[in-house]
């Protein structure tokens, strides 16, 4: 298990996509975290997206 | 009437700051109905709903936000509107106080070192940001719903083969080396270590815990269909085989709806590996089945609590019924039944968190017979309309039916209010049972909430010559920012009764509303 697997018993360093509150909660906690001001891929076009993720192979 | 629909393209906003907006433009005067959501599918089946789904909201993508709002009349529509407007507009302000990535990709170098993603983006587009996280080496998160079950699967297998976690899609809350993620309680460090397919269910046992002095060395949520035979239990295995590596955790819970009978042998059988005691509590499982088979089983969340602290000092479990002498527990509930009017029967159960609802449905429909509900134990008990009760009814208030577009019960006590109303006018109710969960991601302010409805209900019965009981349990502690013991005393001097656990507060409704009649059947479980 590398460092990043490991998880348990290290200072956890959190990347936030969706709800700002769960990124202000962890603030709170004094805890390293980054929100991602996320959008909608391909500007929220579903069929678009499907093929988006059939060409990036997902 | 006048109803509007507004479509900003290529405008979005998370989920809970457009539902507390849409709830804060729903509250002004002149205000019939108030959407404020995204082009989400599921967004559009709640418009529909509110007969606000015009045909510019139907053509609206997941990027596009849709503002649908009925008013009285033009001047109501206007200040709306304006409301709208300005609410959005704060929002932004605070965002761009900030400097913020937009992509995880942008995210991770920023934050090259991240070990963890949290994901609550609208399910059809989880499984995507989940894929990258793990691709990129990341622990993962999922608070979203609607993900399926093999996408779901697909993730986790990614998982193993990487070395990762994948807590979700769907987990409501974990707690890792003391942090809560998503909604959870703050509790204490040490050495008891979960895994909970069950999200109250696992705020509920790390509260007790807690609360009788003891911590936890880390609890990891799976997400409701980790035990279905799709997935396989893939998390549920992976923790414990984590704890049982971890120094820290001295004894393992794992918490659970009853699971697929090959999952749970499967499951079982890598507990039985484990070198640490094993606490099982597969609410409403066959628990001499998992006796037989050598585990410590637990009937209740409680029992799943007070095993596991008993095993941390080597000790034996002692099963309670109630915290308190039965002799105590019988004038309390007597000092209730007596002041009940001769129709008033029936238990009415209106709970924010589900697994405590299936606890409760569990615990007494040994001792009340049928009880209906909109998650029931048996199909015909199936509430035909969740909001209408009947007889004993004991409702999920965090069900899809009741969040489609609206905040969780948890947080906005508006609909579970309204209900509290209504069963507590209804002559056939003898008591409310209600629980109380705090910690992040809840109210902030539970009790203040329910303090109206509570009273409101309790004069309207006496002034019709009868007596409403009210009887809870609040999921939390002292170090949640609510403050578990302020939430108490507020509670308390409403005249709610509350108990130390959603099991007691459970058995306590049913003694009361049978009268007593059921005691002798209760205080024998204590014996078994």
């Amino acid at each position: 298990m590398t460092e990043k697997e490991k998880l348990f018993n290290k200072e956890l360093k959190v990347i936030n996509i969706g709800i700002e509150m769960f990124a202000d909660d962890l603030e709170k906690q004094n805890v390293d975290v980054i929100h991602v001001n996320w959008r909608p891929p391909a500007g929220g076009d579903l069929d678009i997206l499907k093929l988006l993720e059939k060409l990036e192979g997902s | 009437m006048i109803v509007t629909v507004i479509i900003r393209k290529n405008t979005y906003r998370d989920s809970v700051i457009l539902m507390r907006l849409s709830n804060k433009v729903a509250e002004l005067d002149g205000v019939l109905q108030a959407g404020v959501v995204m082009g989400t599918p599921t967004n559009k089946e709640f418009l529909k709903a509110l007969n606000l789904l015009t045909e510019d909201a139907r053509q609206a993508s997941p990027n596009d936000l849709v503002i649908a709002l009925d008013t009285q009349d033009e001047k109501s529509m206007d200040h709306a509107l304006s409301e709208v407007d300005r609410l959005l507009t704060t929002r932004v302000s605070k965002d761009e106080s900030k400097i913020v990535p937009k992509t995880l990709d942008s995210a991770l170098r920023v934050m090259p070192d991240a070990n963890l993603v949290i994901i609550s983006v609208p399910g059809i587009f989880a499984k995507r940001e989940a894929l990258k996280g793990l691709r990129k080496g990341l622990n993962v998160f999922i608070f979203s719903s609607n993900v399926s079950i093999e996408d779901e699967l697909e993730l986790k297998q990614l998982a193993l083969e990487k070395g990762l976690l994948v807590m979700g899609p769907d987990c409501g809350t974990a707690i890792i080396n003391n942090i809560v993620l998503g909604f959870g309680n703050v509790v204490n460090q040490g050495n008891i270590g979960i895994v909970a397919a069950a999200g109250t269910g696992l705020q509920q046992v790390s509260t007790l815990i807690h609360n009788e002095g003891f911590g936890i060395s880390q609890a990891i949520g799976t997400g409701g269909n980790d035990l279905s035979k799709t997935v396989g239990g893939i998390m549920m295995i992976e923790g414990i085989k984590r704890l049982e590596q971890d120094d820290e955790t001295k004894v393992i819970v794992l918490i659970s709806k009853p699971p697929n009978q090959e999952i749970s042998e499967r499951v079982l059988k890598i507990a039985h590996q484990s070198s640490k005691p094993v606490v099982v509590n597969f609410l409403g499982g066959n628990i001499e089945n998992i006796e037989s088979q050598g585990y410590t089983a637990a009937k209740t969340l409680e029992d799943a609590a007070t095993t596991a602290c008993a095993l941390v000092q080597g000790k034996q479990a002692i099963k309670n019924i109630f915290t308190a002498s039965n002799e105590e527990i019988l004038s309390i509930a007597q000092s209730e039944w007596d002041r009940l009017a001769a129709n008033q029967n029936f238990v009415r159960g209106l709970y924010t968190g589900g697994t405590l609802s299936y606890e409760a449905l569990i615990l007494i429909t040994p001792l009340l017979g049928e009880i209906f509900s909109n998650s029931p134990l048996k199909p015909h008990l199936k509430l035909d309309d969740s909001t209408l009760s009947k007889n004993h009814t004991c409702v999920d208030m965090g069900a899809e039916e009741f969040v489609i577009g609206r905040p969780h019960p948890m947080i906005d006590y508006t609909l579970r209010n309204q209900r509290i109303i209504k069963e507590g006018n209804d002559p056939e109710t003898a008591v409310i049972l209600l629980d109380v969960v705090l910690g992040y991601g809840s109210h902030d302010n539970p009790a203040t909430e329910l303090i109206s409805p509570i009273q409101e209900v309790k004069a309207n019965a006496e002034r019709n010559g009868r007596y409403l009981s009210v009887v809870a349990s609040i999921v939390g502690t002292s170090l949640d920012h609510q403050d578990f013991h302020k939430q108490y005393k507020l509670l308390e001097d409403v005249g709610v009764i509350i108990m130390p656990s959603n099991a007691q507060a459970a058995r306590l409704a049913a003694l009361i509303a049978t009268r007593g009649a059921i005691q002798d059947k209760l205080f024998e479980e204590a014996l078994k």
